[in-house]
C-alpha cells in the first residue's frame, strides 16, 4: 500500500498540536530541516521535540512559538555557537517559556532505546555525580540488584512521531539511510509512528536488494515524502555536503527577534514548498553536490 | 605568521593522544588535534565520533562538524550512538576530549547554563551534548577551553560533566567507575590534574605564570617545576595550518 503523500499533508495529518516529535536524530547530518518549516508554516504549538542535538533545527522552531519542551542534549548551532532563539526563549520567555528536559547523548540514546525495546527504562553509570539527573528531574536513582553499585534508571521516551530524512525508500516507506544513524533508529522503532522523508521513493526490490540498508521497515511508518534537498543546509552522505556558511548566516540574521522574523519570512513562510526554497538557493544548491564513491558490492 | 593560542592548544592536545589508543574526538580544536597526532607520533590512533562514526584516518577535508560527509567517506564504521556510547561504558575508550564554557579547580565543567534556576537562567548555553558521558566514562578526559577569571571559577553554577567533584575519591563514592580529567588546556597554560585538582604544568609563550594565576578564580596551585609550553614544531604548524587553512578553529580566538 503505497503511503506517498505531499510533506504538507504528512504534517498536517500526523503532527498535532501538541505532539511528541523526535527529528535530527541522526545528530548533524541528515536534519529534516523541511519538515521543520513546514511545521512552522502550519503554526503548529505545544511541540515536545525530542532529539540529541538537531543543530539549528530547534532553535527555528523554538523562536517561531512552535514548542512547548525540548528533551535534548544539546541545542544551538553546530559550527556557529549558541542559539539565539534558545537563548531568548530561556532567559526571557521569548516568545514564550519552554520546558527542558536535559540529557546527554547516551541518555537520550537510552531513552529511545528503551522505547524501541518496548522496556521501561535502562540502566546506566553514565551523569553518576552530574546535575542533568535532578535537573532533568524523570531518571531515578538505584543500585545494581546483582553487585548493588550505583546506577541510574533511564525511563523510556515513546515520541507521538519521528521524523527521518533518508536517501531512497519505497512507496510502503522500507528507509534506506546511510551515513552515521545517531539514535534515528531507536527513534523511529520507539515513536507510534514515523513520517519518512526521502531523497528518492523506489521500486521495492532496490530496497530488497540490500535489507541491511533498511533503517526502519514499513511496519513502523505512517507517510512517505518524495522530497529532493529535504535536509539542507545539513548533509546527507552521497547526496549533497553541509552548506556550513548557511548556519553561519543564520547565527548573524537571528542576533534580535526582528532579525528572526526576517529571516524565516524570507526561507519559510516566504517559500511555498522545499521545491520553490532549492530554487531560491539556486547555484548555491548545485554547488553543494557531493555523490561520493560507489560501495563494494555485496550480493543477496 | 604568528602562532595563535588556538594553535598552542591544539599541539598540546596532540600530545596527549598516545599511538594505538581508542579517543574520543569531539567537536572544534580536538578534530585538528586527531590530524596532528595521527600524521605524527600516534599513526595507530582510532577515532570515535559519537554520532557513530569510527576511522583511523583523518579525514580529508577541515570538518565543521564531525557529520559532515567527508568524516564519513574512509570512515572504518557507521553505527549508532549507542553502539560508540557502549564501547565508553564498557571502558574501552581511553581518552575523550571535551570543552566547557565554566570549570571549577577540581575539572567539574558547566556547558549547560549560567545562574542559579536551571529553568531560568541568566545565559543559556548550547548543553553537554555526549561530553558529560566522555567525562563520566573515559579512562581520561583532556579538557580544552577559553581562559578567563569568569570560566575557571571556584563554583561552577551547574555540573554538566563531573570532574573530581569535592575532591580525589569522590569520583569513587558516586559510583563511576574510572575516569576523570587528566589535564586541562586553556587559551594560556596547561594544568595538569593532581590529587583531584589543576595544578599549572605550563604556561604558553604568549602567557606567564602570573597570568595564569591572575585570570583563575580560585588560589592556584603551581607545579614546582613550572615551565613554558612547548611551542608547536615546524611539522606540527604545517599540519594545522594545511588542514585549516583559513583558521577558522584555530584564528577564532578560543576553543
Amino acid at each position: 500500500m503505497s503511503k506517498v503523500v505531499s510533506l504538507a499533508e504528512a504534517i498536517r495529518d500526523h503532527v498535532p498540536d501538541g505532539a511528541s516529535v523526535a527529528l535530527g536524530c541522526a545528530l548533524e547530518p541528515a536534519v529534516p530541516f523541511s519538515a521543520v518549516h513546514e511545521l512552522i508554516r502550519q503554526g503548529k504549538r505545544d511541540l515536545a521535540l525530542i532529539g540529541p542535538i538537531s543543530d539549528i533545527a530547534f532553535d527555528m522552531l523554538i523562536g517561531a512559538g512552535c514548542v512547548a519542551s525540548v528533551t535534548m542534549a544539546w541545542a544551538g548551532n553546530v559550527s556557529a555557537g549558541l542559539g539565539h532563539c534558545y537563548r531568548r526563549a530561556m532567559e526571557q520567555g521569548i516568545p514564550r517559556r519552554v520546558r527542558v528536559f536535559d540529557h546527554s547523548n547516551f541518555t537520550i540514546a537510552q531513552a529511545l532505546l528503551a522505547g524501541a525495546l518496548g522496556a521501561p527504562y535502562l540502566p546506566t553509570r553514565t551523569l553518576l555525580g552530574s546535575d542533568i539527573p535532578a535537573a532533568n528531574g524523570t531518571f531515578k536513582e538505584a543500585s545494581s540488584p546483582f553487585d548493588g553499585s550505583p546506577l541510574l534508571l533511564i525511563p523510556a521516551i515513546t515520541p507521538d512521531v519521528t521524523i527521518l530524512a533518508c536517501q531512497r525508500a519505497d512507496a510502503d516507506g522500507n528507509a534506506h539511510q546511510w551515513g552515521p544513524w545517531g539514535v534515528s533508529q531507536e527513534a523511529a522503532l520507539a515513536a507510534r509512528t514515523v513520517i519518512v522523508i526521502a531523497e528518492a521513493v523506489v521500486g521495492r526490490a532496490v530496497i530488497a536488494s540490500d535489507p541491511n540498508r533498511t533503517i526502519v521497515p514499513a511496519l513502523k511508518v505512517g507517510a512517505v515524502v518524495e522530497e529532493p534537498g529535504a535536509c539542507h543546509p545539513s548533509p546527507l552522505q552521497g547526496r549533497y555536503a553541509r552548506d556550513h556558511e548557511f548556519f553561519h548566516e543564520y547565527h548573524r540574521a537571528t542576533r534580535d527577534v526582528p532579525g528572526f522574523e526576517r529571516w524565516i519570512a524570507e526561507w519559510v513562510t516566504g517559500v511555498p514548498d522545499r521545491a520553490a526554497y532549492l530554487r531560491k538557493l539556486d547555484g548555491r544548491w548545485a554547488a553543494l553536490a557531493a555523490p561520493g564513491e560507489p560501495a563494494a558490492e555485496a550480493t543477496f | 605568521m604568528e602562532i595563535t593560542a588556538g594553535e598552542v592548544m591544539v599541539a598540546q592536545a596532540a600530545r596527549e593522544i598516545a599511538d594505538g589508543e581508542v579517543v574520543f574526538v569531539g567537536m572544534r580544536l580536538p578534530l585538528i588535534a586527531f590530524v596532528v597526532a595521527k600524521r605524527t607520533h600516534a599513526p595507530n590512533a582510532t577515532g570515535l565520533f559519537e554520532l557513530g562514526v569510527v576511522r583511523d584516518t583523518p579525514s580529508a577535508e577541515l570538518l565543521y562538524t564531525m557529520g559532515d560527509t567527508p568524516n564519513v567517506a574512509g570512515a572504518t564504521w557507521c553505527a549508532r550512538t549507542i553502539d560508540l556510547m557502549g564501547l565508553l561504558q564498557r571502558g574501552d575508550v581511553d581518552a575523550g576530549f571535551i570543552g566547557g564554557a565554566e570549570i571549577d579547580r577540581h575539572g567539574n565543567l558547566n556547558t549547560t547554563a549560567i545562574g542559579a534556576d536551571r529553568q531560568h537562567p541568566t545565559v543559556q548555553l548550547p548543553g553537554g551534548g555526549g561530553g558529560a558521558d566522555i567525562a563520566s566514562l573515559a579512562k581520561r578526559l583532556i579538557v580544552i577551553m577559553p581562559h578567563d577569571r569568569r570560566r575557571l571559577r571556584e563554583h561552577v553554577d551547574f555540573v554538566t560533566s563531573p570532574g573530581y567533584g569535592s575532591g580525589s575519591d569522590w569520583r569513587r563514592s558516586v559510583g563511576l567507575p574510572r575516569g576523570g580529567p587528566s589535564v586541562l588546556i586553556t587559551t594560556l597554560g596547561v594544568f595538569r590534574f593532581t590529587g583531584g585538582e589543576a595544578v599549572l604544568e605550563s604556561y604558553h609563550a604568549h602567557s606567564s605564570e602570573a597570568d595564569c594565576i591572575a585570570n583563575t578564580g580560585w588560589p592556584l596551585r603551581v607545579a614546582s617545576e613550572v615551565r613554558m609550553t612547548e611551542p608547536p614544531s615546524a611539522e606540527v604548524l604545517a599540519i594545522i595550518r594545511e588542514y585549516d587553512p583559513e583558521g577558522f578553529w584555530t584564528r577564532r580566538g578560543e576553543s
